[in-house]
């Protein structure tokens, strides 16, 4: 009876000092051992509701980040909604751990009012680490009753009234809106718009006369009034090479982009400060317009077995043959080159950003 | 065309397709019942299986739940006087009234046998019209659209009940309400008291529930009996279903009603059930009953919320313009699915579409018959203490107010918005007018605005709306002469003048105090709506302000009444001093229910949602209902099982509170 004690004891005092061992060791062991996520949930962080754009690309890309994350791990995805996902980047940026546990899927929406310096946004992008940014391109066009043929003849337009259907000037329809600046268009932005389709339900009622569209929805509802007759592609927004130059479409090879466009009007190549707040914008909204993002901190072996999750999901056959339909047909962009958009991104030069928040205060009553 | 048709129906009706459709069903059905919770909790629910299905399984399986979302939604609306989700609001209004008559059965059956046709009405006209609605939908431009939201307020009159510039006030609380957050024109915030949550504006599902079910719950609480007086669901069954077929050229009119608003991209389906109603009072020759259980006003609302679904696809599927709340999720569905909405729904995706129609069609019927089925067992609630169901209707209630934004402050705005309706119902200011006018304000403001810019002042000459403008004052001139309040219809006796009434509004000024200091909070808020919109931009400021100015002229007026006028003027109604009138209150206030709601939500702001409601529901058994602990334990933890299913397959935290701040806890707690 003493005896069985005594081992019993004997045994529990190596127990201890094994668990001591490896709870001091572990960190060590886990550090040397590779990332696994078996049995875990994940959760991927969507700062808007269920059902739009954001969430959907989210939704279509967590089942094959559980197929190549280490372990499988089950992804979900959790929305967040509120402040046009300000409130769900704030609360990622305050709560998520660096353990790999939790992801953010950020947009457009949550980019802008960063470059903006909205005083509601808590989020540092430069803390974060970007694992994957999806880019998307745009088709401006007009009716083709205003007699337009291509850019050459954009000076028929001077004593015409152009009218755009617009989501609001801080939104995603800031990269229009300056794009129309730059070409010396004069155009009347008419708020309230609840989606770029609503715009475009404008344009085909007759009330708008030009109208821009992101590149899946252009192909889908706008393509078709072009080939009628109806409407005449003007410049695309373009797409952006690995190391962030604006450069043509691959879906609209034959489509000048803006740069070109403001070239082939003004005569010069685009610079100056209207041009750099307008190509921050850009990138931020189209060619990085969604991104993937690890919490600050999050150590180098996780950080890399995303990327290396992403690698493989890019190449997963299903994946390629999803993307066209669900993606807007983009290849998906990793490593250097995601990080290359990410520094574009959200990067803006202060100077550029007062220029950009004076002329939305003084022409568009936004308030920051 | 008749090739997509026979090919989508050979592909609808295989067994693979049946079963997951009879899952959205299911789906639909359940969402539908529980008050609060609609079309998109429903798709928040399905759409983590959706990706990886094929196409027409999962679109079966989606359009399934839309379906029957409208049709499931009457119980609880009949049974207990909450709205099962914001598209059956109107059914409260004479379905309760019967059920407390003890004709239950009638109700429903009513309102399941035109739920089906109205759902059966809309399938057929997505089928026929798709084809070439499209010219039609982009015929209709944001001044026809600004005219469309006045018709809707002009409904505001039906339901203003004895005295009608209650109804005018209260539709101008709504509007106000309604101009909360970011103004279309230029995204200034207004009137957001300096909080984040209100930067957004007030969410329907929160206006709705607070509304009406707060103050109801609350109510039925304070009595503490079972909702229904009667012994027995009443012979009903057949004669819900005669009265449906009796009325059927109603039920077509209400279906095109709500057909037609939900093919209009825009217009929006939140108030299509008060149109209906309103509509069914103005063409009823003797509108006495209405508001004391007439089945008309159950049938005329259920008709037209299942056929708005059916609309609502056209622009849905044509320009990717949901019609509806839950068509903005089944839009996200489609998108998984690798489906682009847009011309080609009409050309080479065409059998598509069609697999959607009959889906549509399919479960309307499927739907209506599970309900049927289902009646019996359910309508027996109404003869249970209500203190027995009341902690799990509340706990439904916070949880779908949460779906909101998902925040804690989801809750307190319910609070606030629940308090608001309690004193509204109190004194006799029309909630449906208050809910009327906040649905239609951002509409009415966005598309005036709209117009202007596109058209100037000159869009008043278009001939659309020139005609829909003769309809609005047709139709305010025509609620004028029948107006239905929560107390019945204006009664006249014989020489045409009002029927002598009781006095409903207290004899003294000290009966009055009550009314009089609510009066003057309203016109208090009003006063702020002026001021807080003054300073802003001319676009900004154009719309709440004079709304405010308006009101304040009427607000004035009533509070001037309330001070002055001899006891008896319509300016004067305290639902308590006219209930023991009619000696038929039971003399209990109904403050100590509010107080169960103070306890619940302080607790949840201090510990957290699901730690709160456990001890809430375990509180209430025991102190209210005095159930024993033992099968207090057993309600409780069914309770807390069913909210962390849900939970789980929503993927949410429920509200943290103060202690989540401070100690990390594991879900579901945390």
């Amino acid at each position: 009876m003493k005896s069985t004690m005594n081992r019993t004891r004997r045994d529990l005092l190596g127990a201890t000092a094994a668990l001591v061992a490896a709870a001091v060791f572990s960190p060590l062991a886990a550090h040397a051992d590779a990332v696994d996520f078996s049995d875990e949930t994940i959760e991927f962080i969507m700062p808007f509701g269920v059902g739009g754009g954001s969430d959907t690309w989210a939704r279509f890309n967590a089942p094959f980040l559980s197929r190549y994350l280490p372990g499988q791990p089950t992804v979900v995805v959790k929305n967040v909604p509120g402040g046009g996902s300000i409130t769900g980047a704030n609360q990622f940026a305050k709560r998520a751990k660096a353990d790999g546990m939790s992801v953010l899927g950020t947009s457009a929406s949550t980019q802008f009012p960063y470059l903006l310096d909205d005083k509601r946004v808590k989020y540092e992008y430069k803390d974060w680490l970007v694992v994957l940014a999806a880019p998307t391109g745009g088709v401006a066009y007009l009716n083709s009753e205003l007699g337009v043929e291509s850019l050459a003849d954009l000076g028929k337009l001077k004593d015409q009234r152009l009218i755009y259907g617009s989501q609001g000037a801080t939104s995603l329809d800031l990269v229009p809106l300056l794009a129309f600046r730059l070409l010396g268009l004069d155009v009347q932005h008419v708020f309230g718009m609840k989606s770029r389709g609503e715009g475009r339900l404008a344009f085909e009622r007759g009330e708008a006369n030009i109208d821009f569209q992101t590149t899946s929805a252009y192909l889908k509802s706008s393509l078709p009034m072009v080939e009628e007759g109806k409407a005449v592609p003007l410049f695309s927004i373009g797409a952006a090479d690995d190391n962030g130059k604006i450069v043509r479409d691959p879906n609209f090879p034959d489509l000048p982009h803006i740069g070109e466009a403001v070239e082939m009007v003004t005569g010069k190549p685009p610079e100056g400060i209207e041009w750099e707040a307008f190509k921050a914008f850009l990138i931020a909204g189209f060619p990085a317009q969604k991104l993937l993002m690890l919490p600050k901190g999050t150590s180098e072996d996780i950080v890399e077995a995303y990327r290396e999750a992403v690698r493989k999901m890019k190449d997963d056959p299903e994946y390629q043959a999803a993307k066209v339909d669900a993606l807007g047909g983009y290849e998906q962009v990793t490593d250097e080159a995601a990080d290359a958009l990410f520094a574009e991104g959200t990067t803006i030069d202060p100077e550029a950003r007062d220029w950009v928040r004076a002329l939305l205060e003084k022409d568009y009553n936004a308030r920051f | 065309m008749f090739e997509a048709m026979q090919s989508a129906f050979l592909a609808l009706i295989s067994i693979h397709h049946f079963a997951y459709m009879f899952l959205g069903i299911v789906v639909g059905l359940g969402v539908g019942i529980l008050p609060g919770l609609g079309g998109i909790a429903g798709m928040s629910l399905l759409m983590p299986f959706i990706y990886g299905m094929d196409q027409i399984s999962a679109l079966a399986m989606l359009v399934g739940m839309v379906a029957v979302i409208p049709t499931g939604d009457t119980f609880t609306s009949v049974l207990m006087g909450i709205p099962g989700s914001s598209a059956s609001q109107a059914t409260v209004l004479d379905g309760f009234p019967l059920a407390r008559k003890g004709q239950a059965a009638r109700a429903l059956s009513a309102a399941f046998s035109a739920s089906l046709l109205g759902g059966v009405f809309g399938a057929v006209m997505l089928t026929g019209f798709v084809v070439v609605a499209k010219p039609l939908i982009l015929s209709f431009t944001t001044a026809e659209l600004f005219m469309f939201s006045l018709l809707g307020l002009s409904v505001v009159g039906v339901l203003a009940g004895e005295s009608i510039m209650r109804g005018v006030v209260a539709a101008g609380l709504g509007l106000m309400v309604g101009a909360m957050g970011a103004a279309p024109a230029t995204g200034e915030s207004r009137f957001d008291l300096g909080i984040d949550y209100l930067q957004d504006g007030i969410p329907l599902v929160i206006i709705g529930l607070g509304l009406f079910a707060i103050p109801e719950i609350a109510d039925l609480i304070r009595r503490s009996r079972p909702i229904a007086s009667g012994s027995g669901l009443g012979a009903g069954w057949l004669q819900g279903v005669r009265d449906t077929l009796k009325n059927w050229f109603l039920v077509m009119r209400c279906s095109a009603l709500g057909t037609f608003i939900g093919s209009i991209p825009g217009l929006g389906g939140g108030v299509v059930d008060w149109i209906a109603y309103g509509h069914a009072v103005q063409t009823s020759k003797d509108s006495s009953e209405f508001g004391k259980g007439e089945v008309k006003g159950v049938i005329a609302p259920e008709a037209a919320n299942n056929a708005l679904q059916g609309g609502a696809l056209m622009p849905t599927l044509l320009f990717g313009i949901p019609g509806s709340g839950s068509m903005a999720v089944f839009l996200g569905g489609m998108a998984l699915l690798g489906l682009q909405p847009g011309p080609s729904m009409v050309t080479t995706d065409l059998q598509l579409t069609y697999t959607i129609a009959w889906t549509l069609a399919f479960s309307s019927i499927v739907g209506a018959a599970i309900c049927f089925f289902l009646a019996v067992p359910i309508a027996r609630l109404t003869f249970v203490p209500f203190n027995l169901i009341a902690p799990f209707m509340i706990m439904i209630i916070c949880f779908a107010a949460f779906q909101a934004r998902r925040d804690l402050t989801d809750l307190l705005v319910l609070f606030a918005v629940g308090m608001v309706g309690i004193f509204l119902r109190r004194f006799g200011w029309p909630r449906p007018a208050f809910l009327i006018g906040f649905v239609l304000s951002s509409q009415a403001e966005n598309y005036l605005y709209q117009a202007l810019q596109f058209y100037g002042w000159e869009f008043v000459q278009r001939p659309g709306v020139l005609i829909i403008g003769a309809l609005a004052i047709g139709s305010t001139l025509m609620a004028l002469r029948s107006r239905v309040s929560e107390d019945g219809a204006v009664s006249f006796d014989a020489d045409g003048k009002k029927a002598d009434k009781p006095v409903l509004g207290g004899t003294s000024k000290t009966e009055r105090r009550p009314q009089i200091v609510f009066a003057i909070v309203l016109l208090a808020t009003f006063l702020y709506g002026v001021l807080s919109s003054a300073p802003l931009s001319f676009l900004g400021s154009v719309f709440p302000f004079y709304t405010s100015v308006l009101m304040i002229a009427f607000m004035g007026y009533m509070v001037m009444m309330l001070l002055v006028a001899k006891p008896g003027h319509s300016a004067h109604f305290d639902q308590e001093l006219a209930a023991k009138a009619k000696g038929a209150d039971d003399g209990t206030s109904v403050w100590p229910s509010v107080g169960w709601f103070v306890f619940l939500f302080g607790m949840t702001a201090l510990f957290g949602f699901i730690l709160s409601i456990a001890v809430f529901i375990m509180t209430f058994l025991m102190v209210r209902t005095r159930l024993g602990i033992l099968r207090s334990l057993i309600y409780t933890g069914l309770c807390i099982a069913f909210m962390c299913t849900l939970g789980h397959f929503l993927t949410l935290d429920f509200p943290p509170g103060l202690l989540q701040h401070y100690v990390d806890m594991p879900w579901p707690l945390k």
